[in-house]
């Protein structure tokens, strides 16, 4: 008998991803599906749809979602989390979402050790405005809104997520991953699960920051993107848990 | 019981488990009532951020299928606008409480009537409508908070509790009667987890075109049907001559007026709506044609006056007495006016 060994996570629909070339955000809803499948998880998971990119994770995932308000989506996972204790609940944002506007709720939520898992898609930019300043854009990188390079004396200094939530004692897992290579992608799928994990033994708060090429919006090839990612993101966005409350 | 601590538990008895809020004078009781009782009933209390995050645990928890509830004055009301819009975009009941306050901007904390527009003319961003409730003593607002749960509920939309600091403030005796309203349908549409059934989803984006169009058709047929929750008081209005139209503490001032007016030979009359969204223009077109004039008293510049107008269709006059930036008329100052028919515009 033959047996699969590769096959679509019952947590995705069998439909194709509508994200641009060499987008990240298609790997990491499979990564995702994956975990929850792993789990067993799918049928008590409530999962976030954030603005941005994403907004639309929900033609996607095959399990409950909540669209929510540019930023909030924290504190509507937290409220989601309060009324269904039992439910795993993840927050799905991007780095102008989580970052910029919503700054404020997830530094809170992860004050409060809100039993929710932020996955934080980190892409230096805003996509799906159009490629403008993103908080994590990198200093001298050309967006729409910094054409001439990000000059910090103007624009200010990427913000560095991970480092500044692991300062925080409700922040329980913290874990900063990158979908440059195959072996990194994999480690990611482990911070995610682990992640997860956090939130279903009750232990705390969790969040795993993403690296993630838009290629669109950097104006770059997909493949020059990854190198980009190497040579310019993660010597700023170093990669590691932060935070964790397993056995290293 | 004072005002604020009323509503908090009447909330608590109409079987809110999940309260959200942010401190702001004059609701503060209220808040801190909820941080006591939700402790003592199990239920959920948090001291968010901000009124973003307080209304946006609101949509999350009403998303999950959950009564929940947040309260604040004006400029906190102003930030918890966006979350009123998505609230209606995706169909989500919930209540929210405004003890409104004197503005704009930073304003006082005086008792003040100045957001009758934003709360009645949806007040976020989109093309919507929330029904508004108006309380004008201690009891009614325990008796109006279990009104608005269950009309939240029967049309999956949030409903607003219009106090004012009078109202919140004050100290008056209330007796909690849980009245039996009809059977509400399950939350079928709520985020439980998709446990044999199709995966749910909430939201308000409608990329495609013609789809969101179609959706705010369908939205206005229940906005019609929201309609038919009219509520007035309506007293000496069968041999009236003139009409004071008040919501709210106001009215509970144009009343003793409107009283003494009476004793000293004038006939006069008073509508007071206690739904300012929908607004009944019903009884205002019963009654126009057969009297002299419509006095509208507001603790602001002249807002529920433009509703009085449209349902006057000119027919008869309207005039205006108001007081902005937290000032509170007498019953004397009140009675003046229409006395003497001077002071007003
Ligand atoms: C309150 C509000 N402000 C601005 C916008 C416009 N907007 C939509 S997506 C977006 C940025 C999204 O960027 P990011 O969070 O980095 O996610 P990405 O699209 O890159 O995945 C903005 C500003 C909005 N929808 N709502």
């Amino acid at each position: 008998m033959e047996k699969a060994i590769f096959k679509r996570p019952e947590s995705l629909y069998e439909t194709p991803f509508h994200y641009c070339p060499g987008c990240g955000h298609g790997i990491i809803h499979r990564l995702i599906a994956e975990v929850i499948d792993e789990f067993g998880i799918r049928e008590r998971t409530i999962g976030t749809a954030p603005v941005g990119c994403a907004v639309l994770n929900y033609d996607y995932f095959n399990f409950d979602v909540c669209e929510c308000a540019h930023g909030r989506t924290p504190a509507v996972a937290t409220g989601i989390k309060r009324v269904r204790p039992k439910s795993v609940v993840f927050s799905y944002q991007g780095d102008g979402d989580l970052a910029a506007i919503g700054i404020a709720e997830i530094i809170h939520t992860a004050l409060r050790s809100e039993r929710i898992t932020a996955i934080f898609v980190n892409n230096c930019v805003y996509g799906m405005t159009g490629g403008q300043m993103a908080p994590t854009t990198l200093l001298n990188q050309k967006t729409q809104t910094t054409p001439f390079g990000r000059d910090p004396k103007k624009a200010g200094f990427p913000l560095r997520v991970c480092e500044l939530l692991a300062t925080l004692d409700g922040a329980t897992y913290i874990a900063r991953t990158a979908l440059n290579n195959p072996k990194n992608v994999l480690k990611t799928r482990e911070s995610i699960k682990k992640a997860f994990l956090t939130q279903i033994e009750d232990v705390g708060f969790s969040l795993v920051e993403i690296l993630s090429p838009c290629p669109v919006n950097w104006k770059l090839s997909p493949v020059d993107s990854i190198k980009w990612m190497k040579e310019r993101m993660i010597p700023y966005f170093p990669l590691g848990e932060f935070k964790t409350p397993f056995a290293k | 019981m004072k005002g604020n601590e009323a509503i908090g538990e009447a909330a608590i008895r109409a079987g809110c488990r999940y309260y959200f809020g942010y401190p702001i004078t004059p609701q503060n009781e209220l808040t801190a009532y909820m941080s006591k009782r939700m402790e003592e009933v199990g239920g959920v209390f948090i001291q968010a951020e901000s009124e973003l995050a307080a209304i946006n645990m609101v949509y999350g928890a009403s998303a999950a299928g959950g009564r929940a509830m947040t309260s604040s004055s004006s400029p906190g009301i102003s930030l918890k606008q966006e979350g009123i819009s998505y609230m209606v975009g995706a169909e989500l009941p919930g209540v929210v409480v405004n003890i409104c306050r004197g503005g704009p901007g930073l304003g006082n904390i005086a008792p003040s009537q100045s957001d009758y527009f934003q709360a009645t003319r949806g007040g976020g961003h989109g093309d919507y409508y929330t029904i508004v409730l108006s309380p004008s003593s201690v009891q009614e607002s325990a008796d109006l908070v279990f009104l608005a749960f269950y009309l939240a509920d029967k049309y999956r939309n949030p409903v607003i509790i219009l106090g004012d600091g009078f109202l919140g403030q004050m100290l008056e005796p209330v007796e909690f009667k849980n009245p039996a309203f009809g059977r509400l349908p399950r939350k079928r549409w709520a985020l439980t987890g998709a446990k044999e059934r199709p995966p749910n989803v909430i939201r308000s984006l409608y990329l495609k075109e013609g789809v969101l169009e179609k959706r705010n058709w369908e939205l206005s047929k229940k906005y019609e049907r929201m309609k038919k929750e009219v509520r007035y008081e309506g007293i000496y209005l069968d041999d009236a001559e003139f009409i004071v139209v008040a919501y709210g503490i106001c009215a509970r001032i144009s009343k003793a007026s409107v009283l003494l007016l009476r004793a000293h030979g004038l006939k006069v009359g008073l509508i007071r709506p206690i739904t300012l969204w929908p607004f009944p223009s019903g009884v205002i077109k019963e009654v126009r044609d057969k009297i002299k004039r419509f006095f509208v008293i507001e603790m602001n510049l002249g807002q529920m006056v433009e509703d009085v107008k449209l349902a006057v269709e000119g027919r008869t006059s309207v005039s205006f007495y108001g007081r902005p930036g937290g000032g509170v008329p007498t019953p004397e100052e009140i009675y003046k006016v229409i006395k003497d028919g001077k002071g007003y515009f």
